[in-house]
């Protein structure tokens, strides 16, 4: 696991802490022991290579799953020990923008940003509508509020889920993905909003990824996963001077290193040969 | 998406349609018009034979249906079938001398209880008893005494 | 051998943690109802997608089946001199066993697969799930609004299935075949009894619409979040829910009608 330092700042402890986190799915082990600090007002990059379980790490966190052995807290409170209810009161506080968006399809642009709003408050539809046209000028979707969820780009659903995922204000939002399969012009919008969001708003986000030249240019902090363990962390300028080798390929992109270009198979040579003389 | 209102029209229109055919079942396809059990008077009869009337068979006068059959006892002592029926408060009218009979709706239909009305001044009270009955006709009897006064006849 | 064996285990337990699953559910569902009656909404929306949706084939499928067993019952009952008891032997036809059975048919074909093939792709797309983390618990605002309104609608659908196929077979065997109208009617009247036959075909449907919607319900929200997944559970729905409503049926009609 490595030298790990508690940060711990008395008077401002962090938001989220993972400690020794264990999950496993089936027989394959997930998570073996993972330690993370999410500080306040920081925007906390997670990344490592696709099958690391970043997703699992954000649905854990949520309560959606739980680990089968360490905590979880988050603004000091045990996400798997809460009850039902307290859980829900937390997951108030808490955004989460779905790589799909997973706006309601049923619904329009308007009525999805609306919904969470209708749902937890009696606030009368006056005020919604101010809300929810708020929410939708902070990343520039007013004028696409009459929308179906189905009419709207990859990028565009992903900024209405935005604006849904600050409806209600919340303490943190919790980003999977958010830059997979965008066109550089509305990669460049997330980016921008993923940051500006959280400085006007004063959120504490936390991006899963594995773009790294973006996360790395927003993001504060970051955590590198690979086979259930956090392999490396720090800001962005101390990765990129790291001496792990791991880190280097993973944030540069090397085709092989540690990670090997080839799957495990037998020598080369030998596969030949054998195909060879089994057939004749 | 389609207005609320216009959803909230059709889901009205669709369970008051729905209510509706349960009522016209109610009341055009069975008899829930005919008797409430709770209005009515109950009157007895007795048979020698009553074979095919069951529980809740009709009682019916000039074809009318007026009430049903409610309990089918057995009287040790006379040997009798002991019919109790509910007759609708309506039917309130019904003389004393009034006869009864088992009968059949059709050939193979079902058993019910036809009501003869007599001459009498005076009208049937909850718990009377018809005294004048004519049992069922048994269609096996009547087929073995009809061959019967057949071979009788021949023989002269 | 053993291998044989082991499997038929693990299907077995597969088997009942499904059915696990299921029950679960299904408290899940009814606690999330009493929460319905302040949001009466969400389940009128429901019993329009589910109930008005499916009123079209409900209503010409009864015209059908009523009309079919007015020119089959007449040809039958012709031959014995009976055919004055058309009337009867259609509406308890109908309203005893074809109106619940034949409408919860349909209601699993039409709006069961609908409901699974929502819910299910709901999942697929994390709408659910997206809930969830909005602190919206699904099970009450996406499934037991569709539970509920499916129970309403079922028994709605069959009495209109009843009452349009008795019409039905008045059409054919009074209108075309000329049998009697008074006595089309009036021996209907004595023979159908409301407790023993309409309430009790009321009550059959109920428990099917209780039955289809539960089954539907609960493969949507088991179903593997793929759109191959989505459509094994669609097709599951249709297979079990058919298969439970045939089922029930002969258990309830015993109950019923089979002791004296």
């Amino acid at each position: 696991m490595g030298p790990f330092v508690y940060m711990a700042e008395e008077h401002n402890p962090p938001l989220v802490q993972v400690r020794g986190l264990r999950f496993a799915r089936g027989s394959r082990p997930i998570f073996d022991g993972v330690d993370l600090d999410i500080r306040r007002g920081q925007v906390t990059a997670i990344m490592g290579p696709s099958g690391t379980g970043k997703t699992t790490l954000l649905k854990l966190i949520g309560g959606q799953l739980r680990p089968s052995a360490g905590s979880i807290s988050v603004d000091g409170q045990d996400v798997h020990r809460l009850g039902h209810r307290a859980l829900y009161e937390l997951r108030k506080r808490m955004g989460m923008l779905f790589q799909s968006g997973a706006l309601l399809t049923d619904l329009n642009v308007y009525e999805n940003v609306a919904f969470p709003l209708r749902e937890h408050t009696d606030l009368p539809e006056s005020m919604i509508r101010d809300l929810v046209l708020m929410k939708l000028e902070a990343v520039g979707l007013r004028g696409a509020r009459r929308l179906m969820a189905n009419e709207l780009s990859g990028g565009m659903a992903r900024r209405v889920a935005l604006a849904r995922a600050i409806a209600l204000d919340p303490m943190m939002i919790m980003y999977d993905e958010p830059f997979t399969g965008q066109d550089p012009i509305s990669m460049g919008v997330l980016v921008k909003l993923i940051r500006s969001l959280n400085d006007a708003l004063g959120l504490t986000s936390i991006i899963v990824s594995h773009d790294v030249h973006e996360t790395a240019a927003i993001s504060d902090y970051i955590y590198l996963l690979s086979d259930g363990r956090v392999v490396a962390h720090g800001t962005p300028a101390e990765l990129g001077r790291s001496s792990s080798d791991w880190a280097q390929q993973f944030m540069q992109g090397l085709p092989d290193g540690p990670v090997p270009f080839h799957y495990r198979a037998a020598p080369y040579a030998d596969d030949l040969l054998a195909g060879r003389e089994g057939r004749g | 998406m389609m207005q609320v209102r216009t959803v909230e029209i059709w889901v009205g229109v669709f369970v008051a349609a729905g209510l509706a055919a349960l009522f016209m079942l109610a009341m055009q396809v069975s008899n829930l018009t005919v008797v409430g059990d709770d209005q009515g008077y109950t009157i007895k009869a007795r048979f020698e034979n009553i074979s095919g009337l069951k529980v809740r068979s009709p009682v019916t006068v000039a074809g009318v249906r007026v009430g049903r059959v409610t309990a089918i006892d057995f009287d040790p002592q006379t040997f009798q079938a002991v019919v109790s029926m509910r007759i609708g408060a309506a039917y309130n009218q019904l003389p004393l001398d009034t006869s009864a009979a088992v009968l059949t709706s059709g050939l193979v239909g079902e058993k019910y209880v036809g009501l003869e009305p007599g001459g009498d001044m005076d009208v049937l009270q909850d718990g009377g008893e018809i005294t004048l009955t004519q049992s069922t006709l048994v269609l096996e009897q009547m087929i073995g005494k009809f061959l019967f006064d057949k071979a009788e006849s021949g023989k002269e | 051998m053993l291998d044989w064996l082991a499997q038929l285990g693990r299907h077995g337990l597969s088997f009942f943690e499904r059915l696990g699953r299921g029950h679960l559910l299904l408290l899940a569902l009814l606690r999330g109802v009493p929460g319905l009656l302040l949001r009466p909404l969400l389940v009128v929306q429901q019993v329009y997608a589910i109930g008005v949706l499916s009123l079209l084939i409900i209503v010409v499928s009864g015209v059908f089946v009523g009309m079919v067993l007015g020119l089959q019952l007449y040809n039958t009952l012709v031959d014995f001199g009976a055919e004055a008891s058309l009337g009867p032997v259609i509406a308890l036809t109908l309203v005893r066993e074809l109106g619940p059975v034949v409408t919860a048919l349909l209601f699993a074909g039409r709006a069961g697969s609908a409901l699974t093939a929502e819910i299910g792709l709901m999942k697929a797309t994390e709408q659910l799930s997206g809930m969830e983390m909005m602190a919206v618990d699904p099970v009450k605002r996406v499934l037991a609004p569709r539970f509920l309104g499916g129970f309403i609608a079922m028994p709605l659908l069959a009495a209109i299935f009843s009452l349009v196929g008795v019409y039905g077979g008045y059409f054919v065997g009074v209108g075309l075949l000329g049998v009697d109208e008074g006595s089309y009617w009036s021996q209907m009247q004595s023979m159908v009894d409301f407790d023993d036959d309409v309430m009790n075909g009321v009550i059959k449907s109920l428990v099917f619409g209780v039955v289809v919607t539960w089954i539907a319900v609960f493969e949507g929200n088991d179903a593997v979040p793929t759109s191959e997944g989505v459509s094994r559970a669609t097709t599951r729905t249709v297979v079990h829910s058919s298969l439970a409503v045939l089922g029930l049926d002969f258990v309830l009609t015993a109950l019923m009608f089979g002791v004296d």
